[in-house]
């Protein structure tokens, strides 16, 4: 009695796993699941107030150990250039839909409004580091260059490339004007009451605190205002985007 | 919306058990917590250490898995990306189904007909837990109802699990935690709302196992056809069959 029981449930087990694995594998059943995302960015753009604020600590509440991911070094050789000469030459470009293109200097940067803030870092892996960042509003950035009515997203061009290849594909991502518009989204030159470090992104990184850390690009070297991406990379907004994950990163 | 009993032959009973939103809600949860639990698996394994606090102390986890074989998860291969597009379209369907059944069982006075336990069940509490380990289930009259423990584990189950999965992982959100700061702090920050996700889960797996055991040992034939077809079979005291030699 025990014996085709147990047959028939490894049989069962193994036909359920493969069934699984298939249907991951299978491009419809992935565009199905994938429409879930829409369904959590509705419901929690619809509770979530254009204005909260993420939660703010305090600084006994700073990790000692701050983890680095993805590029700690980008080998790219601009940024090697500008790296040796303490970021003196650095500017960020801010372009596309735009009435007034900027190119702004770190010092350009930290004369703009700015805010210091301690929050957590939500990596999408599922750890949790907190730091106190500074840096530009970008807000105040974006205000200063005038988005034309057309702009819906603000894109971030990186230095690095996350295969540590000096021509591999460099990093991007994208926030909507929700993001990009409220308090806590900082363009951060500082980290815990220092010049951000190499591994954490220098000369400067974002911080979008209400979504997980793979919205929060590193090493940015230029900020483009469009009206869709779909033209941009694999044209779902952002390197991980392009491969699975969602643009959406609030959960 | 119940039905009246239907008298089978020697002396058994079809009693109406469980109305068609609970067979359909109950099965689709069935294939959710599955996807979620092995989808969960999944995205614990791109960092299988847990924490308690606010963040994480990567020196000091209190958890760690060296290994979490792939016939675990879902996919079976290593992909997040997956794992995540996975476990949060069944996470809505998890919802939306429980939502549906909670409303449902509440209205129609099923929780309290049926798993609400009386002051006697719950003074004996002992002698059932007696009953239950010696794997003696009623077939008769008392069959018509689930026993304290069943009624105590489904309402544990329904109101404190089932929840405690979706405010776990609702906390873990950084866009809630902007809305619900409160949530976060419930738990004790972010990497405590993790763990307690995953113990949660741990209980869920727990009760399944031992839920499907009771199904098998008391009687699976009748027990699963209830849950599929509604109609449960009791059987009748034999009054006047036997007890009467006159
Ligand atoms: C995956 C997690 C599961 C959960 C959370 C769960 C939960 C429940 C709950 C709350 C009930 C009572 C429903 C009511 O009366 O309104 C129930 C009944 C039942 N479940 Fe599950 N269940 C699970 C898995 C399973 C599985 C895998 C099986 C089959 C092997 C199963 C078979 C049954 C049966 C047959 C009943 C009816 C019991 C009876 O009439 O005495 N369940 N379950």
């Amino acid at each position: 009695m025990i014996r085709p029981d147990r047959r028939l449930l490894i049989l069962g087990g193994a036909a359920f796993l493969s069934g699984c694995d298939a249907l991951v594998r299978n491009p419809q059943a992935t565009c199905t699941v994938k429409k879930a995302e829409g369904l959590t960015r509705g419901a929690q753009r619809a509770v979530i107030p254009r204005t909260a604020l993420a939660p703010e600590y305090t600084e006994r509440e700073i990790s000692k150990n701050f983890r680095a991911n993805g590029s700690i070094d980008p080998a790219d050789r601009e940024y090697r250039a500008l790296r040796a000469n303490g970021f003196r030459d650095y500017r960020l470009v801010v372009d596309g839909l735009v009435e007034r293109p900027l190119s702004l200097s770190l010092a350009d940067l930290k004369r703009r409004p700015s805010r210091t803030q301690i929050t957590k870092h939500d990596c999408v892996e599922g750890w949790t580091s907190i730091g106190k960042w500074k840096g530009a509003r970008l807000s105040a950035i974006l205000d200063e260059a005038g988005l034309k009515p057309n702009a819906k997203y603000i894109m971030f061009y990186c230095f690095d490339a996350l295969d540590q290849t000096e021509d591999g594909e460099r990093y991007y991502t994208s926030i909507d004007l929700v993001d990009a518009f409220h308090a806590q989204t900082l363009l951060a030159y500082e980290m815990n009451g220092r010049p951000l470090p190499i591994k954490h992104g220098a000369p400067i990184r974002l911080r979008a605190e209400r979504q997980l850390g793979y919205k929060m690009a590193k090493y940015i070297k230029r900020i483009e205002a469009v009206e869709s991406f779909a033209h941009i990379g694999k044209g779902k907004g952002g390197y991980w985007e392009d491969r699975g994950y969602e643009w959406y990163a609030g959960i | 919306m119940a039905r009246p009993d239907r008298p089978l032959t020697d002396g058994r009973l079809a009693i109406w058990r469980h109305p068609l939103p609970v067979r359909l809600t109950h099965w689709i949860n069935v294939l959710c917590v599955v996807v979620l639990l092995m989808t969960g698996l999944q995205i614990l394994r791109a960092h299988p250490h847990l924490y308690w606090g606010l963040a994480s102390d990567f020196d000091d986890p209190w958890l760690s898995f060296p290994v979490i074989p792939g016939w675990m998860t879902l996919p079976s291969w290593r992909d997040l990306a997956a794992g995540r597009n996975w476990h949060f379209f069944f996470a809505w369907i998890f919802v939306i189904n429980g939502l549906i059944y909670l409303t449902y069982a509440l209205i129609s006075g099923r929780v309290r007909r049926l798993m609400e336990p009386s002051r006697e069940e719950l003074r004996d509490i002992p002698q059932s837990v007696v009953q239950h380990a010696r794997l003696r289930f009623p077939e008769g009259e008392a069959a018509r109802t689930y026993n304290v423990i069943q009624k105590l584990t489904y309402l544990v189950v329904l109101f404190l699990l089932l929840p405690l999965m979706l405010a776990t992982g609702l906390a873990m959100s950084p866009g809630m935690n902007a809305v619900l700061p409160e949530l976060l702090e419930l738990f004790g920050g972010r990497q405590s709302a993790r763990t307690l996700h995953f113990l949660a889960a741990m209980g869920l797996v727990a009760f399944t196992v031992v839920h499907v055991l009771l199904v098998f040992l008391s009687g699976p034939i009748n027990t699963l056809q209830a849950m599929v077809t509604g109609w449960y079979v009791i059987r009748t005291e034999p009054e006047d069959a036997t007890d009467d030699p006159a």
